[in-house]
């Protein structure tokens, strides 16, 4: 067990430093250089001799590795990205403030996922071929293909604007947290309805199945006591992965419901070219998603005993 | 003599047939939006600003006074034109070099699977994301950032199909019998390789148009005068409460075309083995 977690913490630091030399090496892909704009927007013409003061007092007359190796120290000892123009104060100060708001919606839209996808999706496959299955499988076949973000337009339409009963939009009550969390998790919900159905119905017509009917063993027992056990593996997987989506999608619902998280700052970093801001959200995304990974991947050697023995074992 | 078609494998050409009918037919309005729309989709008609949807405008007009059918109609073709171009480069070249890679294997496999990781391991969403921030909006650009993250999936798979097919006894065979790896990758590993693949790539068409009415949504599409579906939304929004059409319309269209890929995908794979369909 702890070898394992060992080497996966190994696998993490070469997957964030790849991360972080593709985020940093983004600058040179601008297609305006830095120095020249801020020399228009200083109004001091093409004057060679300015250009080289800036370009050595911001350093990017550096080699490559230079620069990035003060960046990256910057990074990992003081979570430092440099100033945002956009806000004028430390990327790090914006994540601080708003990172929170960020992690508060994905966590809501990830319990809620959970509790409308599996209790729907093991309905499904227990009464498969039936009215409930065909009702199921249907909504969550539409869910699957709607963009979610019109899913939650509707909802501000209907519920806010038409209903009056939820806020258009902004952060800070729970009723707030309602309708940003439902647009959130509503298509990945309909993916894990049918991937839980799928593996199910598959663990269903496995031998074992009639073997414990044979013996008597009661439907509740079966499904609880050993469908569901050997389903959930293959649904555990998918989690981590799901989170990291989860974090992408929070970009577009927060724009929608002017959500005050990461997400929406993100936006307005893009269109304000803002790249320390955006440079420092890319590593954060990054930094979280790896680590949910990793906490998925040591719940699934816990939750599968072949794994774990083989651990001790070992 | 030539053997009969099961039921079941019947019914799934029939399926096939039909949703492939409508999704030509919707590639088709799109294909054709220039001779379908009415009106051109960026022309101005300040008497008629956010008109509902009558007889002169299918679908109403917009804050411009602009006809939403045409620019739905306009959408399409781009949205449909960025889908299939992202998802062909991606297959085309994930294809080949998974395939290339398990194949051979060694150092080049090596690096190519560490690579993959890397890019598996984060968000592709917000790599893309950032990436168009980068290098800038439009077109060109966008399906560059989306192609630069997709092309790992596609990759995987196919490295993972020749590596089960590779050491079949017949690639054995054919070998002994003198065939050069050209011959053995073309006559014996593709025809295994593409076909499972394939319904991959069609399910795959449904969600690349997602993810691109959403980058569109955040203004990272082809910049605002061109019609595109996540943009019209973004638009839509703010006229709720006056213009409910302007959210409905583009959302359903959306829907409607995911849709139909999706069924498609889901079709070409009840073909490909039809015994009993998980779904």
């Amino acid at each position: 067990m702890l070898k394992m977690i060992q080497k996966r913490l190994i696998s993490l630091v070469v997957i964030l430093f790849g991360l972080s030399i593709l985020t940093f090496g983004l600058t040179y892909l601008l297609p305006s250089d830095p120095i020249e704009e801020l020399i228009t927007s200083m109004g001091s013409g093409h004057d060679p001799e300015v250009i080289a003061r800036l370009e050595k007092q911001f350093g990017t007359n550096r080699p490559f590795w230079v620069q990035y190796t003060d960046w990256i120290k910057g990074v990992v000892l003081h979570g430092d990205f440099g100033i945002s123009v956009k806000y004028n104060k430390p990327v790090k100060e914006v994540i601080a403030q708003k990172l929170p708001y960020t992690v508060e919606l994905a966590c809501t839209s990830f319990l809620t996922m959970i509790l409308i996808s599996f209790p729907l999706g093991i309905l499904s496959a227990v009464y498969k071929d039936r009215t409930a299955d065909y009702i199921i499988r249907f909504m969550s076949f539409v869910g699957v293909s709607m963009p979610s973000f019109w899913f939650g337009m509707i909802l501000i339409w209907i519920l806010a604007v038409n209903l009056g009963w939820l806020p258009v939009a902004g952060s800070g009550s729970w009723k707030h947290i309602i309708m940003p969390t439902l647009t959130l998790s509503i298509g990945m919900s309909c993916s894990y309805i049918r991937r839980i159905r799928a593996v199910m119905v598959e663990q269903l017509s496995e031998e074992y199945i009639s073997g414990c009917k044979s013996r008597g063993v009661g439907k509740a027992r079966i499904i609880f006591l050993h469908v569901l056990p050997n389903s959930l593996l293959a649904v555990v997987t998918m989690l981590g992965m799901s989170f990291g989506g989860m974090l992408g999608g929070t970009m577009i619902v927060e724009m929608i419901f002017s959500w005050n998280g990461i997400g929406q700052v993100c936006t307005t970093a893009i269109s304000a070219r803002d790249y320390a801001l955006i440079q420092g959200y890319v590593m954060w995304m990054g930094f979280i998603y790896v680590m949910v990974n990793l906490l998925v991947d040591i719940s699934y050697s816990l939750i599968d005993p072949r794994i774990r023995r083989g651990m001790a074992q070992r | 003599m030539k053997r009969k078609m099961s039921p079941a494998r019947t019914k799934a050409w029939i399926k096939f047939g039909l949703i492939a009918f409508f999704a030509l037919l919707f590639i088709s309005f799109a294909l054709f939006a220039s001779f379908l729309a009415p009106y051109d989709p960026l022309e101005s008609h300040y008497t008629h600003m956010l008109e509902a949807p009558g007889r002169s405008f299918f679908f109403g007009t917009d804050q411009l006074g602009r006809d939403l059918y045409s620019r739905i109609l306009y959408g399409g073709k781009s949205s449909l034109l960025i889908a299939f171009a992202v998802t062909g480069i991606v297959s085309f070249t994930g294809i080949f070099i998974g395939t290339a890679a398990g194949f051979f294997g060694g150092v080049f496999d090596n690096l190519l699977m560490r690579f993959s990781d890397m890019l598996m391991a984060f968000p592709g969403s917000i790599f893309t994301i950032a990436l168009v921030s980068f290098i800038g909006v439009g077109l060109p650009n966008l399906i560059l950032a989306m192609s630069l993250t997709g092309w790992t999936f596609y990759a995987r798979i196919s490295r993972s199909l020749v590596l089960s097919i590779k050491n079949n006894v017949y690639v054995e065979q054919a070998r002994l019998g003198g065939a050069s790896n050209v011959n053995i990758l073309m006559r014996y590993i593709m025809p295994n390789v593409l076909p499972s693949l394939l319904v991959n790539i069609f399910q795959d068409i449904g969600g690349k148009l997602l993810t691109i009415s959403g980058l569109s949504l955040l203004g990272l599409g082809s910049p605002p005068p061109a019609p595109e579906w996540g943009f019209m939304l973004s638009e839509g929004k703010n006229y709720m409460y006056s213009a409910p059409w302007m959210l409905i319309f583009p959302g359903l269209v959306i829907l409607i075309s995911v849709v139909i890929f999706n069924l498609l995908g889901d079709s070409i794979q009840d073909l490909m083995n039809p015994r009993e369909n998980a779904w």
